[in-house]
């Protein structure tokens, strides 16, 4: 008998839960980005936080498109 | 460091198009989805001229005023990103744009749009750096390597230049100036901004994780 009521009441707790009212809304601020956040590119492995040597990575990259600059 | 910016030099491109391939390539693009291609202006006659067009991360993107759900976001680079689980494929970018960037693939029967897809700069998006699920989703994120987008540094004849705008614009001021023509930057303006227009809108704030 004990076990019953004990059961019932776990189920009814349970069931009962389900019946939270929460406002299911999305809240659209018009104009702002609403998606997830995005890392910088130097929060990555290989920089660790370093944006000073990020940057000098990609400036070296983009200087050696210049072809003047690479054959004298 | 300035903002990230492509430059595609018409004097320069011989429509290999071997950065198409170098993009479609790097970044697992779907069939049916071109994120760059070449345009071919007088085709076949005396004086063609041909450019390597996709997302040029506009200073005042379009495509970010339009969105109704907000999915765009500028990186402090200057890299216009949007994300996938907010996009709902209404193809309002699409129309925006003025170099055609957005791509939708189709993602069912009766032409079904599914969500949308362009350049990202070889920047990823707003998932976990390098992770499998941001290779999926948007590509592959050179840019947390250190390096550059791989359509600009496959770019044989160097046509297509990539990075830092003012080296850009640097590299490019001292080839006109060696060459004595074709002084003329496709898209810049409508990109970046002639002189004289009004300020770029600021970047997102982006919280560091």
């Amino acid at each position: 008998m004990r076990a019953k009521v004990v059961a019932f009441a776990a189920i009814a707790a349970l069931g009962l839960a389900g019946c939270g009212e929460r406002p299911q809304e999305m809240v659209q601020k018009t104009g702002k980005y609403q998606g997830k956040p995005d890392t910088v590119p130097w929060d990555s492995p290989q920089f660790g936080g370093k944006q000073a040597e990020w940057e000098r990575a990609i400036q070296t990259r983009t200087q050696n498109q210049n072809e003047y600059t690479r054959i004298q | 460091m300035a903002r990230m910016k492509f430059l595609c030099d018409a004097e320069r491109c011989i429509e290999c198009n071997g950065c198409v391939t170098a993009c479609k390539n790097e970044n697992n693009v779907p069939w049916g989805v071109n994120r760059r291609r070449v345009v071919t202006i007088n085709d076949g006659q005396p004086g063609e001229k041909s450019i390597s067009v996709a997302c040029m991360h506009c200073s005042d993107a379009p495509c970010m005023a339009v969105c109704p759900v907000d999915c765009f976001y500028r990186t402090s680079e200057g890299v216009v990103l949007h994300d996938k689980d907010l996009c709902i494929g209404c193809g309002y970018c699409f129309y925006a744009c003025p170099f055609g960037a957005p791509q939708f693939p189709q993602a069912g029967a009766f032409g079904l749009r599914g969500k949308m897809d362009k350049c990202t700069f070889c920047a990823g998006g707003p998932e976990k750096d390098l992770s499998a699920e941001e290779s999926r989703k948007y590509g592959s994120n050179r840019l947390a390597e250190g390096k550059l987008p791989a359509c600009a540094e496959m770019c044989s004849t160097k046509a297509l230049l990539a990075g830092d705008g003012d080296v850009v614009a640097d590299i490019y001021r001292q080839r006109v100036l060696k060459r004595g023509k074709g002084s003329e930057v496709w898209g810049w303006g409508t990109a970046y901004g002639a002189p004289g227009r009004e300020k770029p809108a600021p970047a997102q704030p982006q919280p560091k994780s």
